[in-house]
């Protein structure tokens, strides 16, 4: 016994906390490596089936942004972090929220609407916008979550249809909203009053872009969820559950309360995901209001293993690729189309890629422990 | 043993098989002799190296070393197509079959080319069913069948391929007694027919029924091969473990009169009959109540119902006079209830996880795990170190997987748990179900002890010996209801046998 204490203290001391922790790191960063490295060669065969000009396509793409470019990747990456997040909190709960998309665009038109009323001066009418924003992103969300829970519908079905309800709704009520736009065609809500605006940073003096003031939000939005979930009971729940459900009741955890938490708590952040267009872009809500956005959001968080820093470097990635083929068509007359295909086949590559290292990092940790405690057959590894 | 069997009769001949998995010796020095119209018998604890012994008969696994002999020849067999025609077939543990087709489609699956999928096939099936005494109907849907049935259809599915030397994982796990006698029967049959069944297990008094050689595995090497006739279960038992066993007895009583437990007629409605009928008991501080029963009897309704987990028993369940009936499984285990879950990686461990974030599962709101709304990271994590090292859970350190243990040292830390927040109520199901010996001596030691500090505890096992060694009063279950107390200083294991079945006078 006293024997054995002395070894693990040993191991403990020496190689029991560090080198597994930089085999984990090197994992974690190899396997988006390799995936990116695979989806462009995919990209690739599928340039050079189409016969179009490879190497003059990665030249465009893989360059250096020009100053212009920058700001636009940092607020496209605004957006799609947002969204992403709210995705993820879904994530680590086992709970697939397809529907990002309809409650970002439900919870975006709320917010146009009581922005551009004004009721509030200022920053309130800003503030206010947000929590409405927040509020019905949630309730949409909301819907699912509770029909999971009193009937056991999956929540990809719901949120599907819930999507396709939404874009129903908002055009509906567009119209309603929609106030007169003499010498355009575009139907949008009123706008919000110039000192409801956020304004946004210059980056570079030579370019009148600027990024938005939203993208404090994202970095909010990013710590709040890394906080909460690494670092309070509650997100220990959360996680517990999308680990185990079946532990989590045993641990005494109320799953379906959980359950409408964290569909709220996803509605909530996909309610943020339109506020950096609406309050620094477009100030109002119309019918070129971007969208897909929540699907993007998928990806990304799945690119970025629902880590904040990875969902970050997701965001980035994404927003990069659209950024750099947009001249691709008038440059080599190749349809910017091909980094959706980069971008799709990175998701697919990255899940085989974590999958592929999941397995590899259990079988090193099982044989670590099993050579660690080498008097005692292990098999387990072996036998299952 | 029968003495019309000779060396010519050999199917099967192992030598010298070795196993080395990246860290792991899972077999060595396996010589096993397997004999035409026998059953062979393996047996060893969990992770003694039978599964990947069989695996590699089965051509999933290729060994590192050694020759296997199939009928005089040397075989190579690189996958389970080659066993196959080799005439090795393999029952695993857990079912493939597709429920929403019938038996014939489950049995030509695959095979195909054999006697096509019509009445080619059908009539196949039904001779092998008549001549083994299967009794299986090739147009029924496998999803109206019971679990002894399903079972006879992965046989059949083997018989159908041919094989004329069949491997049977742990089959009698899912089995209820019953249907391990129709099994036995059904193993009979076959050996009459001249086949070889190899039966892996860790039920000895199973194995001393229906095999006739027993081959014991320890630690990934075949230690001997004896007679089952010649050997009972306890010397089969000391051969697994090469010691004497350890033993469960607790000492003098220290049952107080305080009650901790007290459930009152509680009832659990079922889909077709009541899942639980009338239960009433109390526990005592100090007093080890053991409940005895064949598997699937409420044992686990009346653990989840206690607990909370489960929902919509009626009655009442007071701890220390306190009324916990309607609370919530939070409020039970914080109240002082002490949880050694059935099955231990589905509803005890999240496998994915850390050893120190498993330290916190089901103690999430208290101490030293949170510190107001927040996990006291570095507080958790001292206190798991505190629980490895008393309670010897063999690990290289905390930020381990809970998956990376093996499965006694994951109970180990699952007791260590439980025990660390003090509690007045321990429910304890098949405590030492699957663990290795010295895991299973270290947990009754663990459980005896607070036992003496006065804990109350409620041990279900399927395991009668430590029942009996580790009980102060003895409840049987059957069908849901409580039959029979029994004072386990008396009592015997043939005693609570009869009592579990029903067979009781």
């Amino acid at each position: 016994m006293s024997e054995r204490l002395r070894a693990n203290k040993f191991l403990f001391g020496n190689d029991g906390m560090k080198s597994p922790r930089n085999t984990k790191l090197a994992l974690a960063i190899g396997a988006p490596v390799l995936a990116l490295l695979a989806a462009f060669l995919i990209t690739s065969l599928v340039l050079i089936l189409a016969g179009d000009d490879v190497g003059g396509v990665w030249g465009q793409i893989l360059s250096f942004p020009t100053h212009r470019g920058y700001v636009n990747i940092i607020n496209s990456a605004t957006v799609y972090y947002l969204s992403a997040v709210a995705v993820a909190i879904g994530f680590r709960m086992n709970l697939f929220n397809i529907g990002v998309d309809g409650q970002y665009r439900v919870a975006a038109f709320a917010a146009a609407v009581v922005a551009g009323e004004g009721w509030l001066p200022g920053y309130f009418n800003t503030a206010l916008a947000m929590v409405a924003a927040v509020l019905v992103g949630a309730a949409w969300a909301g819907i699912a979550g509770l029909l999971r829970v009193t009937r056991g519908v999956s929540e990809v079905i719901s949120t599907i249809m819930l999507n396709a309800i939404a874009t129903a709704l908002v055009a509906y009520l567009l119209r309603k909203a929609a106030v007169e736009n003499p010498g355009s065609n575009i139907t949008a809500t009123k706008e919000v009053p110039e000192g409801s605006r956020i304004g946004g940073f210059t980056l570079f003096g030579d370019v009148p872009a600027t990024v938005y003031g939203m993208v404090l939000l994202a970095v909010a939005v990013g710590f709040a969820y890394w906080f909460i979930i690494n670092k309070t009971r509650f997100g220990f729940d959360l996680r517990a559950t999308g680990a185990s459900e079946t532990a989590a009741v045993s641990s005494g955890i109320n799953v379906k309360k959980m359950i409408i938490i964290s569909m709220l708590l996803s509605g909530g952040a996909a309610g943020l995901v339109g506020l950096p267009l609406l309050f620094g872009n477009d100030y109002a809500y119309g019918s070129t209001f971007q969208s897909g956005l929540g699907f993007a959001g998928i990806a990304i968080a799945l690119l970025g293993r629902n880590h904040p820093i990875g969902i970050a470097l997701g965001a980035l990635l994404f927003a990069f690729l659209d950024e750099q083929s947009n001249p691709l068509q008038i440059l080599l007359d190749v349809s910017p189309d091909i980094v959706k295909i980069t971008q799709g086949t990175i998701v697919l590559t990255v899940v085989i890629a974590y999958e592929v290292v999941r397995r590899y990092g259990v079988r090193i940790e099982q044989r670590r422990v099993s050579s660690a405690l080498d008097d005692e057959p292990a098999t387990e590894g072996a036998s299952a | 043993m029968n003495s019309t069997i000779t060396s010519q009769d050999i199917v099967v001949r192992l030598r010298d098989i070795g196993k080395t998995f990246p860290g792991v010796v899972a077999n060595h020095d396996v010589n096993i002799d397997l004999r035409a119209g026998t059953v062979h018998a393996i047996v060893g604890e969990n992770g003694a190296g039978k599964s990947t012994l069989m695996k590699i008969l089965y051509g999933v696994q290729k060994p590192d070393s050694g020759t296997i002999e199939v009928n005089g020849k040397q075989v190579t067999l690189l996958s389970p197509a080659d066993a196959i025609a080799a005439g090795v077939g393999m029952v695993f543990q857990h079912f493939m079959l597709a429920d929403n087709l019938t038996v014939l489609e489950n049995v030509v699956l695959g095979a195909e080319k054999m006697h096509g999928i019509g009445d080619g096939a059908r009539k196949r099936i039904a001779e092998i069913s008549k001549s083994y005494g299967l009794d299986l109907d090739p147009d029924v849907l496998v999803e109206d069948l019971g679990v002894g049935a399903r079972q006879r259809v992965e046989i059949l599915k083997v018989l159908y391929r041919g094989a004329k030397i069949i491997i049977l994982d742990e089959p009698t796990s899912v089995l209820v007694p019953q249907e391990v006698d129709e099994l036995f029967d059904n193993l009979r049959d076959l050996k009459a027919e001249g086949l070889a069944v190899i039966f892996i297990s860790h039920k000895l008094d199973e194995v001393l029924s229906v095999a006739d050689e027993v081959t014991v595995i320890r630690r990934g090497a075949t230690i001997d091969t004896v007679d089952a006739k010649s050997v009972n279960s306890r010397q089969l038992a000391e051969m697994m473990v090469g010691s004497e066993l350890p033993n469960p007895s607790t000492e003098t009583s220290t049952v107080t009169d305080r009650v901790v437990l007290e459930v009152k007629d509680m009832n659990l409605p079922g889909p077709s009959r009541a899942l639980l009928t009338d239960i009433s008991l109390t526990i005592h501080a100090g007093e080890i109540l053991g409940i005895a029963g064949v598997e699937g009897n409420g044992q686990a309704e009346l653990v989840e119902s206690i607990m909370g987990i489960r929902h919509g028993a009626t009655g009442v369940v007071a701890l220390g006079g306190r009324d916990l009936s309607h609370a919530s499984t939070r409020d039970r285990r914080e109240a002082g209830i002490g949880y050694i879950p059935e099955d231990r990686q589905r509803h005890g461990l999240l496998l994915d996880a850390p050893l120190w974030e498993n330290r916190i599962l089901g103690h999430q709101t208290r101490e030293p795990n949170v510190n107001g709304p927040l996990i006291d990271r570095a507080a958790a994590r001292k206190d798991t170190q505190r629980i490895i090292e008393e309670y010897d859970v063999r690990t290289p350190g905390i930020d381990v997987l809970a998956r990376a243990l093996s499965g006694g040292n994951q109970q180990k830390l699952i007791v260590g748990r439980e025990m660390a927040s003090d509690p007045v109520l321990l429910i304890a199901s098949h405590p030492t179900r699957g663990v290795d010996v010295g895991a299973q001596a270290a947990i009754w030691s663990h459980i005896k002890r607070a036992r003496r500090d006065g804990l109350a505890v409620l041990l279900i096992s399927a395991d009668l010996d430590e029942l009996i060694g580790l009980s102060d009063t003895i409840r049987v279950i059957l069908r849901g209801k409580l039959v029979g107390e029994f004072d386990p200083a008396t009592v015997t294991p043939a005693m609570l046998g009869s009592a579990m079945t029903g067979a009781d006078a």
